[in-house]
């Protein structure tokens, strides 16, 4: 971890040259050591993952012991056709559900940022609650809705409204909350000083505000889909017998999974990676265009 | 930004968005800017209202249901509040257990990631947003993946432990997998980013000059940590008990995957109630109990610290 460098904004009173000394071993060494350390175990399933995706094993489960390589899995990833069918239910709701809740969400996101009215604090009330509650209460209250109400789970098969709807509505809070931090830290005088151009609030927002916020937003969409396609938790609930990639994965993670959805997860993953990194690129640019400007 | 300011400079970050006061009457754009508040909140709020607070509504309308789905019948409304003193009367242990595994989870959580995040937000320089990202990684593989990848990691003859029996180092009736150590361990690793984020925005927003004022008056820099930067993370702290012991409390994966029967947690209840058992009535009891307990600890951090701190946005924000 020696490309870090250490102690760049380290600055201060010269302490006697003993505690320095110990200073420097604590935050040029152990530290980023640690962090480096902290950095590979978070990363470890994941790496985990893409190496038993090219696992060469006799049988069709994932066990421990790895022999290198085998493209079959990779060759046969769409051989198990309930696995397939999870993955495009998976992405078939993440796409719709990113979309609404982020308009939702943003719009709840502007308001909550940048009006005051009454009504503004039991708003922000519910969107931490949204985000506070556990998932499983969220879940089992979403089933006990449907239930009540007789609205069928996991139909129509080719976009199961009782998952996307459960989907949009736990998303709405984390776009708002998004957005609204970003609304909060706008340089308000930009907007004013456009209006003094004789900008009409449309046009400044439009021109001005939109532009601003518009990382925030994407941040959220992103946020959204991730949300989307990650989640088990309330999706076993409301699924009835549609499986998404993750319940699919709990189904059968009893008996031992197949290389098949290690291959399909370091697919997602590339995929979230590659939106994320056009998403900081964007963002990157966008802030030294303003920088410039 | 040579231009002249004829407004005065907007003294609150919530003050009306562009609204100079000199060119519309104050009370007539006020109501105007409140319409369109409400306007651009409705959309969002209805759907808020019914996937969020209808299904609360509801499922504590089901939790005072009585009968049986299949002893025919289905259930019907009859204030049985005896869902909840039975359920809690037979279930207490698997909420106690729940609690225990997420409070020490939260706690390696917070030890684990406060350094990495100090070390992040104060020495990152300009790998500050990548290290930042590097922590992010995890979460673009679903959780269930990631949790059962780590059966492989701490299995009896998994990647951690088999090559330490093969050496003699570990008995060969070592085991991780299927007791709580394992559930506990799963819940740290799953749950850690979302006790470094918070942290590292609170350690981020600190102003360095308060330390330094700190050791100009003679603090030895244990005593500007203690003194100055660990009250300062305080949000911080809360924040990450908010997004990491409250979660891991329903948790139901890591002790369904990596867990035995030893370690049965209230999630793992109330999933199979619900799921498999289909007693919804006693199921909904159980998770509102659940979600009455967290509501406690969401409101104790709301009235200290508020709804809008960064931190919290932050951790939500992953």
């Amino acid at each position: 971890m020696s490309a870090f460098p250490a102690g760049a904004t380290e600055a201060g009173a010269a302490p006697p040259p003993t505690e320095r000394k110990r200073r420097r071993k604590l935050t040029s060494f152990i530290l980023p050591v640690f962090t480096g350390l902290m950095i590979l175990y978070l990363a470890s399933p994941v790496f985990l993952m893409v190496l038993y995706s090219f696992n060469d094993l006799a049988g069709e489960r994932q066990i421990p012991r790895f022999t290198c390589c085998t493209l079959d899995w990779w060759r046969q990833m769409s051989e198990i056709v309930p696995l397939n069918q999870a993955v495009r239910t998976s992405i078939v709701v993440a796409i719709p559900s990113a979309l609404v809740a982020t308009l939702l969400g943003t719009l709840i996101g502007l308001v909550l940022g940048r009006y005051r009215f009454s009504g503004r604090a039991v708003t922000n009330f519910v969107i931490f609650l949204a985000i506070a509650i556990p998932e499983i209460v969220l879940g089992s209250a979403l089933l006990s809705m449907f239930v009540e109400l007789e609205f069928p789970l996991g139909t129509p098969d080719f976009l199961p409204l009782s998952i996307l709807l459960s989907h949009i509505g736990f998303s709405i809070a984390f776009v708002a909350i998004l957005v609204r931090a970003r609304v909060q830290g706008l340089d308000r005088s930009l907007e004013n000083a456009a209006q003094d151009l004789f900008a009409t609030p449309q046009v400044a927002f439009f021109k001005v505000t939109l532009p601003l916020i518009l990382p925030g937003i994407l941040g959220g969409f992103l946020l959204a889909f991730v949300l989307s396609l990650d989640d088990f938790v309330i999706t076993t609930f409301v699924n009835g017998q549609t499986n998404t990639f993750p319940t699919w994965v709990f189904g059968t993670a009893r008996l031992g999974i197949p290389p098949q959805v290690n291959v399909w997860g370091t697919i997602l993953f590339l995929a979230g990676i590659s939106l994320a990194a056009l998403n900081l690129v964007g963002a990157f640019r966008n802030s030294r265009r303003a920088k410039r400007a | 930004m040579t231009g002249q300011p004829p407004v005065p400079a907007p003294n609150a970050p919530l003050e009306a968005a562009g609204s100079p006061p000199a060119r519309l009457g104050g009370a007539v754009l006020e109501r105007r800017r409140r319409t369109v508040a409400y306007l651009l909140l409705t959309p969002g709020g209805i759907f808020l209202a019914l996937a969020f607070i209808l299904p609360l509504a509801l499922i504590t309308y089901t939790s005072l249901k009585s009968g049986g789905l299949l002893s025919g019948g289905g259930f019907t409304f009859t204030w049985e509040f005896a869902n909840y003193t039975d359920g809690l009367e037979q279930y207490s242990v698997f909420y106690l257990r729940a609690i225990t595994y997420a409070g020490i989870a939260t706690i390696a959580c917070i030890l684990l990631s406060y350094p990495m995040a100090y070390w992040i937000a104060f020495y990152g320089g300009r790998w500050k947003s990548t290290l930042f990202f590097l922590i992010l990684v995890p979460f673009f593989v679903s959780f269930v993946v990631r949790t059962v990848q780590w059966k492989f990691i701490l299995g009896d003859n998994g990647l951690l432990f088999g090559p330490l029996k093969d050496l003699g180092l570990l008995p060969d009736d070592f085991r991780v997998l299927a007791t709580p150590v394992a559930v506990v361990a799963g819940m740290t690793y799953n749950f850690l980013p979302f006790t470094a984020l918070p942290l590292y925005v609170a350690l981020e927003r600190i102003d360095r000059g308060l330390i330094e004022a700190a050791k100009d008056l003679y603090a030895t820099r244990f005593q500007a940590f203690r003194k100055v930067v660990l009250p300062l993370t305080i949000p911080g702290i809360f924040a990450a008990v908010i997004l990491t012991f409250v979660p891991a409390t329903g948790d139901f994966v890591n002790s369904s995957v990596l867990g035995g029967p030893s370690t049965t947690v209230i999630g793992q209840i109330i999933q199979t109630k619900f799921l498999t058992e289909f007693r919804y009535p006693e199921a909904a009891a159980l998770s509102v109990m659940l979600m009455l307990g967290m509501l406690v600890i969401a409101l104790i951090y709301a009235r200290i610290l508020g709804t809008e701190d960064d931190t919290l946005a932050a951790g939500a924000g992953l």
